[in-house]
């Protein structure tokens, strides 16, 4: 028991989460399935972020020294290992009690990456060939092991992971002088060509097994180094550009290693620029954005103030108003306040009559932000009052009226100088 | 003003579409025969329900609704909300007189409907997240619930697609009964890789509590509490202090779930 405990506190710290990807239907004589859409999160922990899968490492010694890691080779933590059998007994007896989705597997580095690979693998082998587990399998690629290994895991595996942790190489080798990026593009490729080799394999043989079908995943620290947002941004949106890419993770820096001075020490992990890092993903996956009208050479952070979408609306004011019944979908995904679902609603509904602000508010679109930004079918916004949009109250001061009372709140704490009392 | 009232079935409602058609009126409200009539009623009709002609109704929506539409015309009517009855019988008697009209939501009645329908499906999602099974000595293992809405007969499929391989009990302890999913059928040939609905005669007499859904303890396999125990240890151990946000946890995870959930029942 205490095992468990040290090895997934020493997995915490890795924020993929999501059990979505695949769909496979339960076999007989197999226990599992998956679903498809949204994977399910099983619980939610006291920090708020979710528990679907089993989120643990085989053991947490390490033969690298990253500084940013907490189970860096120099750090006086509790090591320990799981054995093979007691990982994989665990895990079924999770299984079969509905707490959790799958397992999500990750090792530190001993001896050599082929060696710790070597026992990943194995470990996904038994589950599905001796436990008959069909449920779903993340499994961290190890930089540096060899391409058959990687191979083999692939098959067993619904997704791989390696993760970049800091965008620029220039700061990776500060704070990791025994890794460089080269190490990490490596098996994201060969993972990416296995991918779509099975692919061109699948199309002539229906029965070939399927390699990594949800993808792969990665992460990045933020707050660790001096990375702007548009190092990091530019980089996700880079990576979404190859073929299996399917989630960049964001995990805004908990000050783990305090002693070491190549990091900033941080009294909370910048938690609100890790938000709007989300946020900015979601622009780039589902709202048709380009990095470049995210971030620029003017802005090269994220303001933190207000959503990125809401700090692009204020920066072209000339695109709105956007008229609700008429304006094509990607218009309406670019007004704030708007979502897929909202956008979703008021294109389907749309075909049948004209709709007000009335019949938007019904239907739950959020109009706290969005009314400034859109018109529908009436002539005014607000009954007799006249129409304030943004080019009427001009972005600078519409700014204000949208800054949330806590974001005020917080960039006033921010300035204010703080004595802090040790107690 | 004209009253229908018919007897809360899903036939029931289809026939009384059914007989406003044939009659060539349409009913202001459509109540149940309990329900208390409002003021200014000045002619209540019964309606008599008849399958054929409900059967005839549905098979004409068929017709006119896309699946997805007519799947969420039978989610929401699992709700067993009595709000529902006048909005879906003024939309299928609109499907009826305009066509396709499910995917207009400035409808308020389309509206009221799918929103139902939306509820349900939050909360069936609720129950795949949140049942949480014990192993019982004969290896049957079990899982109490209460959720808001009748919504076990929604996770059924997921769960006997998932969990094929072993025996399994989930006992709704709101509604009184429960689906029982076991690997042979029983001595009346019931069941057998397919679930069946049970009921309790004596609900006082079942080996666990509906309380919390434990398992008394010379019921409860050996190495049950052993893994229970890990899973709370797991549970905590995977929280990052530095972040704690209980608002957020609780946004995702409603207490009135907690009661049956293995990590948050102290032992």
């Amino acid at each position: 028991m205490e095992k468990l405990r040290i090895l997934a506190e020493s997995a915490k710290y890795d924020v993929s989460c999501s059990s979505s990807g695949t769909v496979r239907k339960g076999k007989q004589g197999m226990v599992g399935n998956t679903v498809g859409g949204i994977g399910i999160c099983h619980s939610f922990a006291d920090d708020g972020r979710c528990i679907s899968l089993l989120k643990v490492m085989l053991t947490n010694y390490c033969i690298y020294d990253c500084a940013y890691c907490i189970n860096r080779r120099s750090n006086d933590i509790r090591r320990a290992t799981l054995s093979v059998s007691e990982l994989e007994e665990i895990m079924m007896e999770f299984y079969r009690r509905n707490y959790i989705e799958g397992l999500f597997l990750s090792s530190g580095v001993v001896r050599n990456p082929d060696y710790t690979m070597e026992r990943l693998t194995a470990i996904v082998r038994d589950l599905r060939t001796v436990h008959h587990f069909n449920g779903y399998i993340h499994l961290k690629s190890i930089p540096g092991a060899s391409r058959e290994l990687l191979s083999e895991a692939g098959r067993y595996a619904d997704r791989m992971s390696v993760n970049i942790e800091i965008p620029r190489e220039e700061s990776l080798k500060l704070l990791a002088p025994e890794k460089n990026h080269q190490s990490v593009f490596q098996p994201m490729k060969m993972i990416q060509q296995g991918v779509l080799e099975n692919k061109e394999d699948r199309k002539k043989y229906r029965h070939t097994p399927r390699f990594v079908p949800a993808g792969q995943s990665t992460q990045m620290i933020v707050g660790a180094t001096k990375d702007t947002d548009r190092d990091i941004l530019q980089m996700s949106s880079a990576l979404y550009g190859q073929p299996t890419m399917r989630r960049v993770y964001y995990s805004g820096y908990v000050s783990v290693n305090t002693y070491d001075a190549r990091l900033p020490v941080l009294k909370q992990p910048p938690l609100v620029r890790e938000n709007r890092l989300y946020q900015a993903d979601w622009l780039l996956r589902f709202y048709h954005f380009n990095v470049e009208e995210i971030v620029d050479d003017q802005h090269t952070n994220l303001d933190l103030e207000v959503d990125p979408k809401l700090a692009w609306a204020l920066r072209h004011p000339e695109a709105f108003p956007v008229d609700i019944n008429t304006a094509d979908y990607e218009m309406l995904l670019r007004v704030p306040g708007l979502g897929t679902k909202s956008a979703w609603l008021i294109v389907n509904s749309r075909r049948f009559n004209r709709l007000t602000s009335y019949d938007l508010k019904k239907m739950g679109v959020v109009m706290k932000k969005a009314k400034y930004f859109i018109t529908c079918h009436e002539l005014t916004s607000q009954f007799s009052q006249p129409i304030f949009g943004i080019n009427e109250l001009r972005p600078e001061r519409l700014r204000p009226l949208l800054v949330s009372k806590a974001e005020q709140k917080r960039a006033a704490d921010e300035q204010q100088l703080k004595l802090d009392f040790e107690e | 003003m004209t009253v229908y009232t018919f007897d809360g079935t899903m036939d029931g409602l289809l026939t009384a579409v059914f007989n406003a058609f044939a009659l060539k009126e349409q009913p202001e409200q459509l109540l149940t025969e309990d329900d208390v009539l409002p003021l200014f009623t000045d002619r209540i009709y019964k309606v008599e329900t008849d399958e054929m002609k409900a059967q005839r109704v549905w098979a004409g929506l068929e017709k006119r609704l896309s699946v997805e539409a007519m799947r969420l015309i039978s989610v929401s009517w699992l709700s067993e909300l009595r709000e529902l009855n006048q909005p879906l019988f003024q939309y299928i008697c609109k499907v009826f007189r305009q066509g396709d009209i499910s995917r207009n939501f400035a409808d308020p009645d389309v509206l009221s409907v799918t929103n139902i329908a939306r509820k349900m499906l939050h909360e069936q999602l609720r129950m795949k997240q949140f049942i949480r099974f014990q192993k019982a000595k004969d290896g049957t293992y079990l899982a109490v619930v209460s959720p808001d809405h009748n919504v076990l007969p929604l996770v059924i499929n997921h769960f006997q697609d998932r969990f094929n391989d072993q025996p399994w009990l989930i006992y709704d302890a709101k509604r009184h009964y429960g689906f029982y999913y076991s690997l042979t059928p029983n001595d009346r040939g019931e069941g057998g890789n397919v679930p069946i609905r049970i009921t309790f005669e004596n609900e006082a007499t079942v080996p666990f509590d509906l309380g919390n859904g434990c398992l008394n303890d010379d019921a409860l396999s050996d190495d049950d509490q052993l893994l229970q125990n890990l899973w709370r240890t797991y549970f905590k151990a995977i929280c990052i202090r530095e972040r704690m946000n209980p608002r957020k946890q609780l946004k995702d995870m409603p207490r009135r779930y907690w009661k049956y959930m293995t990590e948050k029942q102290t032992m």
